[in-house]
């Protein structure tokens, strides 16, 4: 499972063949909502390529999936399962959206930095409790980190409906962050901001720490084999506590990356699951750096795709939501069957 | 592991078995269950030989023999777990085939393995009921049941325990229980002492008297020759596979039991040539001296610290006691000295603390009591780094410990001393031309046959113990701790492990060689240590030491000989 794209090389007629698939499992169900199944089609995967603003939509959703995917993926490459992304995101973005308004005197050159810096260690610390309690007395690290995704949901929530609400318009949303706290945009008239520089950035990182440092070498040894790792000396505690610490750190750039560069605000559905989606993301990408890219572009594509359908021909966001697993499961399914049959070779 | 085809060749037959009284005694009693020349092969290891036993309704046969000589096998056998490739069971007088434990199960056997299958949320009489199959379950009668089926064998349970609240000893009766109530005629009890206390197995081998009084046939596998002298009536001496001796207990020794459990010394099918190393204990410098002047080391050993034989060891532990992880199978006092140049052989049956001894030296386990020094300098209860960075070579008894599976040759070889990889800076960046070259260097040297870049995991065994032996002994090891180095290792491969241990020690090194394998111990080793219960029982020199000595010691038997030689080494 972990290994699936890295098993895929060379196997570019797998994507076309997913999308054949799907539309054919679908098209019952696009008839019944008495949509054209060819205009949906086209919509899915084709659109987003025709214009270049629904192109760089594609690239604004993939910068919080690469973000958290990063994430999830550093975490696993330790052998540490982090599955508290969500939170950890939304840490930095209630970090953001709390330093945002303030920094209205300070130039972006310091205020974005600072915003980056805030969001990262806000969801360093929301990893460090599950971390120590792994680290420390061994508490299984898969239930308190999706435990607090809960509680910083509600953290959130609340926020919005109390001190942050919105006085006039009592819309549960902070007051906006500063313009020069806000990302700048990397195209004009797109959505397109600093987020997805730095997601990349933060991509380079990942590889360089992984397969050109001593640090990156012990800590995929820890992943890898546990018991191996401590009897080759290495601190498998200490791995696992840094590992996660910056797991939640990169989770909590991408909160930075939605509230400056996107809503310029908090609201309540900033995280947008990005932090699940970002397990499947790493799952999907084998934790390598370039699977990762791959499958948070592919996520972020049938995402797109399912707006793109659903505003096209009308129909409801749940059909096109539909297609959009289905294209997933049928994806997931052929790199897993592919991969079956190329071991029984 | 001993060439298998060496100890094959030797009929059984001609082995001094003793007071055999063989099929003749079985005769007497009705035969509950006989194995007719069960042959199993597991690719080229032949895990039983064409054995052939017998065991009678009222009596308890002991089945005897090492770790690896084919007695599990040979339940799982007659379980139902394998099937065998050759060879016939018969019960009843009827030839009958197992494809699963249910057929062995409905046709009366029972068998009590050292890993219950309990659910601990449950409670003894449900546990049992689970076994039982189908139906519906009433609770009162469930429980009724188990009170009857105690009663009649005295056992000793209360049905509504749950299960979690019991002892080991305990949950063993339940499991034997378990078996009764499916109508067991045959019990099979695989290595049943090894997870109790020695009240808890003398109270096992009281209930054991009653089941057989009841008319049952106990086969009980042991490698410890105590409980089978105490416990059954006839033994079976499995040894490479085969059958080498079968007797009564009635006037059979302990001594004669070990000497068929072990074999003879003095053939050395791979010590041989290995034996002439000169190094006698008492100026294994003299020797070593030469060599070591081009061999000399990083790790400081010095000329000078070797040229003093006796008078500082290199390696000193005094009373080292572990915190106990279950029963006995932990350090107890251990008391030990390995000098420069020489191979110290740890002997024992597995599970007497070898395993918690190499831990302890390797920076795996952490010491409750006594001190472990290595030049002088303390070295107990340090981390696996430091044991490494203080001069220590590990090699460790699971390879799959010693390397990550799943990472390159040149990693695993890197990976131990990662910081040597790296170019100077914070960042600590790994020298990937630096890796991959001392990785061809090592392959080239030590005959690796694997690339830098190929998957350690996929290798051969020999070839992985190759890349832990490359990685270790290039760093030129003041101590070298070698667990099991040649287990499930070919010949050649197990030839190439122990040709470089005795490098190590011409080259000046001290060995800590711990090795179940006699034969292996007596050839390579200067002395050998036995450990027995978390203790060392005793130690000889290897040159006037012989399997049947060893083998006592490694019953538990510290006689009055090896105590003289013992006294006159020097510990």
């Amino acid at each position: 499972m972990f290994s699936v794209l890295r098993a895929s090389r060379g196997a570019w007629l797998l994507p076309l063949a997913a999308v054949v698939v799907t539309f054919v499992i679908t098209l019952p169900l696009l008839l019944i909502a008495r949509a054209d199944p060819l205009a949906a089609l086209y919509a899915f995967v084709v659109e987003p390529f025709t214009s270049r603003l629904s192109f760089t939509e594609i690239l604004v959703k993939t910068t919080p999936l690469l973000l958290t995917g990063i994430a999830v993926a550093v975490a696993f490459t330790a052998g540490y399962y982090n599955i508290g992304a969500e939170g950890q995101l939304l840490a930095g973005a209630v970090c953001a959206a709390w330093l945002g308004p303030l920094l209205h005197d300070v130039p972006s050159i310091a205020s974005i930095p600072l915003m980056l810096l805030g969001g990262a260690l806000a969801g360093a610390l929301w990893a460090l409790i599950p971390a120590l309690l792994k680290t420390r007395i061994n508490v299984d690290e898969v239930v308190t980190t999706l435990l607090l995704n809960s509680v910083m949901i509600f953290l959130v929530s609340g926020l919005l409906n109390g001190p942050w609400r919105n006085p006039v318009t009592k819309m549960p949303q902070s007051p906006a962050i500063a313009r020069t706290a806000e990302f700048p945009m990397l195209l004009a008239s797109s959505r397109l901001h600093l987020g997805f520089i730095v997601a990349l950035m933060v991509l380079a990182g990942f590889w360089f720490v992984t397969r050109r440092t001593a640090f990156g070498l012990q800590m995929r040894a820890a992943g890898l084999s546990k018991s191996s790792a401590q009897f080759l000396g290495v601190d498998v505690s200490r791995t696992l506590l840094i590992a996660a610490l910056f797991s939640g750190a990169i989770a909590g750039l991408a909160g930075v990356g939605e509230v400056a560069g996107v809503h310029r605000r908090l609201i309540e559905d900033v995280a947008g699951g990005y932090g699940y989606t970002g397990i499947i993301v790493a799952t999907l990408g084998a934790s390598s750096p370039l699977g990762t890219l791959l499958s948070a572009s592919f996520m972020a594509l049938i995402d797109n795709g399912a707006q793109e359908a659903s505003r096209s021909l009308g129909v409801p966001i749940y059909l096109a939501n539909i297609v959009q697993a289905t294209l997933l499961v049928t994806t997931l399914v052929m790199l897993f069957v592919q991969r079956r049959l190329r071991r029984l070779r | 592991m001993i060439d298998p085809h060496t100890h094959a060749a030797e009929p059984a037959a001609e082995r001094p078995v003793g007071p055999t009284i063989g099929p003749t005694v079985g005769a007497t009693v009705e035969r509950a269950v006989e194995l007719r020349s069960i042959t199993k092969c597991f690719g080229a290891l032949r895990a039983n030989a064409s054995v052939s036993l017998h065991a009678g309704a009222g009596e308890v046969l002991a089945l005897l023999g090492e770790n690896g000589a084919g007695k599990s096998t040979l339940m799982k056998i007659l379980y139902g777990l394998y099937q065998p490739d050759a060879g016939q069971i018969i019960i009843g007088g009827q030839p009958v085939i197992f494809r699963s434990p249910a057929d062995a199960i409905a046709h009366g056997i029972g068998m009590v393995t050292q890993h219950f299958a309990l659910v601990s949320t449950m409670t003894v009489a449900e546990n049992i009921a689970l076994g039982a199959g189908g139906g519906l379950f009433n609770r009162a009668r469930a429980e009724t049941r188990v009170r009857d089926t105690a009663a009649r064998y005295h056992l000793q349970i209360d049905p509504a325990a749950t299960v979690c609240d019991l002892s080991v000893g305990e949950a063993q009766r339940v499991e034997i229980l378990k078996a009764l109530s499916r109508q067991a005629r045959v019990l099979i009890l695989d290595e049943p002492t090894a997870v109790l206390t020695p009240q808890e197995s003398r109270a096992l081998f009281g209930e054991l008297k009653q089941l057989v009084a009841q008319g049952l046939a106990i086969i009980f596998i042991s490698h410890k020759l105590d409980e089978v002298l105490a416990v059954a009536d006839r033994v079976t001496v499995l040894r490479d596979g085969s059958v080498v001796g079968e007797t009564s207990t009635q006037g059979a020794s302990a001594a004669h039991l070990a000497e068929m459990m072990v074999g003879r010394a003095g053939f050395t099918p791979t010590g041989a040539g290995l034996r002439a190393h000169p190094a006698p204990p008492s100026s294994p410098n003299s020797s070593a001296s030469g060599t070591a002047a081009g061999a000399r080391t990083e790790s400081g050993i010095a000329q000078d610290q070797r040229s003093s034989p006796g008078e500082s060891p290199l390696l000193a532990m005094h009373d080292v006691h572990t915190s106990r992880t279950r029963g006995l199978s932990a350090l107890r006092g251990v008391t030990l000295d390995v000098r420069a140049g020489e191979i110290v052989g740890i002997a024992g049956v597995s599970g007497n603390g070898q395993t918690e001894l190499a831990e302890v030296l390797t920076g795996m386990r952490h010491i409750t009591q006594g001190s472990i020094t290595l030049l002088g300098h303390s070295i107990a209860n340090v981390s696996a780094a430091q044991a490494t960075a203080s001069g220590i070579g590990r090699i460790p008894e699971d390879r799959q410990t010693g390397l990550v599976g799943d990472m390159t040759v040149a990693e695993n070889m890197a990976l131990e001393h990662v910081r040597d990889f790296t170019r100077a800076g914070k960042l600590s960046l790994l020298d990937q031309v630096k890796l991959h070259a001392h990785a061809r260097a090592l392959i080239a040297q030590y005959n690796i046959k694997a690339a830098p870049s190929s998957q350690a995991g996929k290798l051969s065994g020999g070839t992985m113990q190759k890349i832990i032996l490359a990685r270790v002994l290039s760093r030129n090891p003041m101590l070298v701790v070698a667990a099991q180095p040649t287990r499930g290792l070919d010949v050649g491969a197990s030839e190439y492990v122990r040709g470089k241990l005795i490098k190590q020690r011409e080259r000046g090194a001290g060995v800590l060689l711990i090795s179940e394998d006699l034969d292996e111990l007596l050839a390579l080793a200067d002395r050998i240590a036995v450990m027995f219960e978390g203790r060392i029982i005793g130690s000889v020199d290897s040159a006037q030491a012989s399997a049947e000595q060893l083998g006592l010691m490694m019953a538990g038997r510290s006689g009055a000989q090896s105590r003289e030689v013992r006294e006159t080494q020097h510990v």
